[in-house]
C-alpha cells in the first residue's frame, strides 16, 4: 500500500514541476551548489595556512604517505562506479542487484573512511595533532569535514539498503537512489580536488 | 529534554506497532506547533522577528542612554561591548533576516500561484531551527548573570579579539554556535524556496512574469545559499579554536587574522544584499499599486537585482581598506564598489519613474515605500563615499559608518518590511491596520530615525569612534549625541504606536464581528490578492492560468474603444472565495519541532556540556528517521497541487476523450 502511494506521488511530480525536474532532485542540486562553497572555504583555509609553520615544525612532507592515500582514493573513486551500477540496477527494476551495489558502495566508502581513521592515527602518533600547528588544524578540519560527508553518505546508503530489504524501495523510487547518488558523486569529486591540492601539489 | 525523549520513544513505539498517527486539526496552539502551512510559518516568523526587534531595540536604547552625555555611566565599558554586539547580531540575524523570511514564506507560494512550498515540513523545520538559534543567542544575555556571557567582540567578531585570550567568557561561543544554528535554518529555507520558485509556478507563470518581489526573494535565497557556507566555515574554525584549541586564529602560532576578515566579509557583503533585496521587492509591489501604474522597466528591475546578486560577491574587501591588504586590492575593490551603485541607482530611478504621473495614494504602505526610496538613497550616497578608499580610511570605524549602515538597514530594509506589514496585513489577517495610527507611527518613526542617525554623520566626521563606551566633554561630541539619544526614544515611541495599532485594530475588528476586508483591499496587482483574505489554507480553489505579468490586474481592468483603462470586473468576481474544501493538503508533523529542539540541545551542549549535546544528537537522529519514515501520507510528495481538483480535471478530460 505504501509503495502504491509513493508510486502515485512520484508520477504526480513528473508532470507537475515547472522545470521538469522533480523537487527532490532539484533540491539536491541546489544544496550541492552550497556545499561547493563550504569546501571552497575549507580548501582556501588549508592553502592559506599550510605553510604557516615554524622551520622545524612538523609539516605536510613529514607525514603524508602518498601511496597509501592513493590506494584509498582509488577505493573511493571506485565507489562512484558501483553507485552508478546501483542506480542502473534499480532503474531497470533489478532490486536485488540494486541492494548488492548499494552495499558495495557503502563498503567501499567505509573502507575509505577506515583508511582515513588509520591515516589520522598514524599522523597523530608521528606528532601531528589537531592543535599542534596551523597545518595540523587546517588539515584535520578539511579532511575531517570530508570524512564526515562520506560517513553521512554511508548512513544514507545503508538506510536505502534497509528500506529495500523491507520492500520500501521499489523500482518506482529509483530517483531516490539517483539523488543519494548525486550526493555521493559530489563527495567523490571533492575528494579528487582535496587529494590533488593537499597531497599531490608539491609541498 | 525529557519531553523530547518521551515523544521520540513513544512515537517510535507507536510506529513500530503501525498505529502512529500524525497530528491533526487546524485549531488551537498545537496546530501552530506542528503546522507545515507556509502562511502560518510566515506569520510565526514575523511574530518572532518582532519580538527580537523589541529585544534589539531595548539594547539600542541602552547604547543611546550610555552615550547621551559625556562620561556616561549607565552601563560599564565591558557591558557596553556586550550590548552593542548583541544589538547588531540580533538586528541582523534575528530581526531583518527572519522578517524577510516571513514575507518569503507567506507570499512566495501565493505570488507564483502554488499551494505551498516544495517541502512543507522542511519549511517548518527552518522556522523552529531559526527560533532555536535565536533563543540560544538571546539567552546569552542572562545565562550566568546579566551580560556576563554575552558576545562582546562586535557583530563581525574580528579575530584575534574573538579568541579565548581576549574574550574568556562564553559569549563568543554563543555567537559561533547560535549563528551556525540560524545559518542551518536559512540554508534549508533557501534550498526550499529556490526549488519552490523554480518548480512550482502556476501554468503560464514564466520567470519573467513573476512579480518583482518574487524575483528579489529568489535572488536573496541564492545569495543565502552561497554566502552561508562561507560563514559556516568561519564559525566552525572559530568554534574549533575556542572549544578545542586549534590554531586558525592563534597569532602566536603564526595565524593571520585577516583570514577571518576575508571569510566573514565574503559572507558579510552578500549578507547586506540579503537584508536589503527583500525590502526592494516589497517596495516594488507597493509603489505600482498606489501609483496605479505597472512597475516601470520591469525587466531592468529584475536584471538590476540579478546584477546586484552577482556583483555583491566582488566587493567584500571594501570593508577591509585599512587592513593593509595592498594598493592593488584596494583599487580593485574600490572600483567594483562604485560599480555596484549603478544597479541600485537603476532601481531608485525606476521607482521614481513608476510614481511619475501616477495617481498616487499616500496610504501607510506607500508612505513607508517612499520613505525607503528616500532614506535608502541617503544611505546609498554615503555608501559611495566609502568606495573612495582614501576617504574611507578617514571614515572607517567612526560614527559615519554607523550612520551609513543604519540608513540602509533601518531606513532601507526595516522601513520596507514595516511597509510590507501594513500592505499585506489584510491579506494575512482579513482586516486592515488603522490608517491614521499607521501614518502617525510612520511619521514619528521617520522623524526619530533621522534625528538618531542623521547626527551620526556629523559625529563620525568629527572623529567619534564607534564602539567607544564613553567620551569626554572636551571632544565636542555632546550635543549631537544628545540629539541622537532623543531621536532613538522618538523611534521607540513610533514602534510603540505601531504595536498599539496592531493591538487596537485587532480589537476593533473583533468588536465589529470580524468582517473580512475582501480579497483585494488595495486594488493591487499580484496573484496573492486573487484569493480570499485571510488566505485560505489551500491558497487557491483551483489552478490559475497566467498569461501575462500582473495577471490579476489585467483580469480586473481592460481598455475601452478609446484605449482608456476601465474596470472589467470586480475583484470579488475574479478572486477565489476559498470555498473549495476538497484539496489534498500536507499533514502537520511533529518532527520539525523535535529536530529544532534537538539542534538547540546540541548547541547548548557544545557550549556547556557535551552530554547535553549527546542527548541532542539522539533527538536529532530520532527526528530525522521519524521524519523519513512518516506514514505514506507524506507532505513532501503531496505538496503544492490540488490533488483532488487536478485529478478530477484529468478524469473529466479522460471522459471527454474517451
Amino acid at each position: 500500500m505504501a509503495a502504491e502511494a509513493i508510486n502515485h506521488s512520484a508520477q504526480e511530480q513528473d508532470h507537475h514541476s515547472s522545470t521538469g525536474i522533480s523537487n527532490e532532485k532539484l533540491a539536491m542540486w541546489v544544496f550541492l551548489g552550497s556545499e561547493c562553497l563550504l569546501f571552497g572555504g575549507l580548501i582556501s583555509t588549508y592553502m592559506f595556512n599550510k605553510d604557516r609553520i615554524g622551520l622545524n615544525d612538523i609539516g605536510p612532507s613529514d607525514v603524508f604517505d602518498i601511496p597509501f592515500t592513493s590506494v584509498s582514493s582509488f577505493v573511493l573513486l571506485m565507489s562512484s562506479l558501483t553507485m552508478v551500477f546501483a542506480v542502473s540496477a534499480i532503474t531497470r527494476g533489478d532490486l536485488r542487484a540494486n541492494r548488492i551495489w548499494l552495499a558495495t558502495t557503502a563498503a567501499l566508502g567505509a573502507t575509505f573512511v577506515a583508511g582515513q581513521v588509520y591515516e589520522f592515527t598514524a599522523f597523530y602518533s608521528e606528532g601531528l595533532g589537531f592543535t599542534t600547528n596551523l597545518f595540523g588544524s587546517s588539515f584535520y578540519a578539511l579532511t575531517g569535514f570530508h570524512g564526515a560527508h562520506v560517513t553521512i553518505g554511508i548512513i544514507m546508503l545503508m538506510s536505502l539498503y534497509i528500506m529495500s530489504l523491507r520492500g520500501n524501495l521499489p523500482a518506482e523510487r529509483a530517483e531516490t537512489v539517483e539523488i543519494i547518488g548525486l550526493y555521493w558523486h559530489f563527495v567523490d569529486i571533492v575528494w579528487i580536488v582535496i587529494f590533488t591540492i593537499v597531497y599531490l601539489f608539491p609541498q | 529534554m525529557s519531553t523530547t525523549q518521551g515523544t521520540i520513544s513513544a512515537s517510535l513505539a507507536t510506529r513500530l506497532l503501525g498505529v502512529f498517527s500524525r497530528p491533526q486539526g487546524s485549531e488551537g496552539w498545537k496546530s501552530w506547533l506542528f503546522t507545515v502551512d507556509h502562511k502560518r510559518i510566515g506569520i510565526m516568523y514575523g511574530a518572532a522577528a518582532l519580538f527580537f526587534f523589541l529585544v534589539g531595540g531595548a539594547e539600542a536604547l541602552f547604547i543611546r542612554l550610555q552615550l547621551a552625555t559625556p562620561n556616561g555611566s549607565v552601563i560599564g565599558a565591558g557591558t557596553y561591548n556586550g550590548v552593542f554586539t548583541i544589538h547588531g547580531v540580533t538586528m541582523v540575524f534575528l530581526v531583518v533576516m527572519p522578517m524577510a523570511a516571513a514575507f518569503a514564506n507567506y507570499l512566495l507560494p501565493l505570488q507564483i500561484g502554488a499551494r505551498d512550498v516544495a517541502f512543507p515540513r522542511l519549511n517548518a523545520f527552518s522556522f523552529w531551527c531559526f527560533l532555536a538559534g535565536g533563543v540560544l543567542l538571546t539567552s546569552s544575555i542572562f545565562i550566568g548573570g546579566w551580560f556576563q556571557n554575552v558576545p562582546d567582540a562586535g557583530w563581525f567578531n574580528y579575530a584575534p579579539n574573538s579568541g579565548v585570550l581576549f574574550s574568556p567568557h562564553k559569549g563568543v561561543d554563543f555567537y559561533a554556535v547560535g549563528l551556525q544554528i540560524t545559518g542551518i535554518a536559512s540554508l534549508v529555507s533557501a534550498v526550499n524556496l529556490i526549488v519552490t520558485v523554480l518548480n512550482m509556478r502556476a501554468k503560464g507563470m514564466s520567470l519573467f512574469r513573476m512579480p518583482v518581489l518574487t524575483w528579489m526573494l529568489l535572488i536573496t535565497q541564492f545569495l543565502l545559499l552561497f554566502a552561508l557556507p562561507v560563514i559556516t566555515v568561519a564559525l566552525f574554525l572559530l568554534m574549533f579554536d575556542r572549544l578545542w584549541e586549534s590554531n586558525f586564529f592563534n597569532v602566536a602560532a603564526g595565524a593571520d587574522p585577516l583570514l577571518w576578515q576575508h571569510l566573514f566579509w565574503i559572507f558579510g557583503h552578500p549578507e547586506v544584499y540579503i537584508l536589503i533585496l527583500p525590502a526592494f521587492g516589497i517596495v516594488s509591489e507597493i509603489i505600482p499599486t498606489f501609483s496605479r501604474k505597472p512597475i516601470f522597466g520591469y525587466h531592468f528591475m529584475v536584471a538590476s537585482g540579478i546584477a546586484i546578486g552577482f556583483m555583491g560577491w566582488g566587493v567584500w574587501a571594501h570593508h577591509m581598506f585599512t587592513s593593509g591588504m595592498g594598493p592593488l586590492s584596494v583599487a580593485a575593490f574600490a572600483v567594483s564598489t562604485m560599480f555596484i551603485a549603478v544597479p541600485t541607482g537603476v532601481k531608485i530611478l525606476n521607482w521614481l519613474a513608476t510614481m511619475y504621473r501616477g495617481r498616487l495614494r499616500f496610504t501607510t504602505p506607500m508612505l513607508y515605500a517612499v520613505g525607503v526610496v528616500s532614506m535608502f538613497t541617503i544611505g546609498g550616497l554615503s555608501g559611495v563615499t566609502h568606495a573612495i578608499a582614501p576617504s574611507d580610511t578617514q571614515q572607517t570605524d567612526t560614527y559615519y559608518i554607523v550612520a551609513h549602515f543604519h540608513y540602509v538597514i533601518f531606513g532601507g530594509a526595516l522601513l520596507g518590511l514595516f511597509g510590507g506589514f501594513h500592505f499585506w496585513w489584510p491579506k494575512a489577517f482579513g482586516y486592515k491596520l488603522n490608517e491614521l495610527w499607521g501614518k502617525a507611527s510612520f511619521w514619528v518613526m521617520l522623524i526619530g530615525f533621522n534625528f538618531t542617525f542623521g547626527p551620526m554623520h556629523i559625529l563620525g566626521l568629527q572623529g567619534m569612534s564607534r564602539r567607544i563606551a564613553t567620551y569626554q566633554a572636551s571632544e565636542g561630541f555632546a550635543f549631537w549625541n544628545m540629539v541622537a539619544t532623543i531621536g532613538s526614544f522618538v523611534i521607540a515611541v513610533g514602534v510603540a504606536m505601531f504595536l498599539w495599532n496592531v493591538f487596537s485594530s485587532t480589537r476593533n475588528w473583533r468588536r465589529v464581528g470580524r468582517p473580512s476586508v475582501g480579497p483585494d483591499p488595495w486594488d493591487a496587482r499580484g496573484l496573492e490578492w486573487m484569493t480570499a483574505s485571510p488566505a485560505p489554507e489551500h491558497n487557491f480553489d483551483s489552478d490559475i492560468q497566467v498569461d501575462r505579468f500582473d495577471e490579476f490586474w489585467h483580469r480586473k481592468y481592460g481598455r475601452d474603444e478609446k484605449g482608456k483603462i476601465v474596470r472589467a470586473a470586480r475583484a470579488e468576481e475574479i478572486a477565489h472565495d476559498g470555498s473549495n474544501t476538497n484539496v489534498h493538503l500536507p499533514s502537520p508533523s511533529y518532527w520539525p519541532l523535535v529536530l529544532g529542539v534537538g539542534i538547540m540541545l546540541v548547541g547548548y551542549g557544545l557550549i556547556f556540556n557535551l552530554w547535553i549535546a549527546a542527548l541532542g544528537v539522539v533527538a536529532l537522529v530520532g527526528a530525522i528517521y521519524g521524519w523519513c519514515l512518516e506514514p505514506a501520507d507524506d507532505p513532501d510528495t503531496a505538496h503544492g497541487h490540488d490533488h483532488a481538483g487536478r485529478n478530477s480535471l484529468e478524469d473529466e478530460e479522460a471522459i471527454t476523450v474517451g
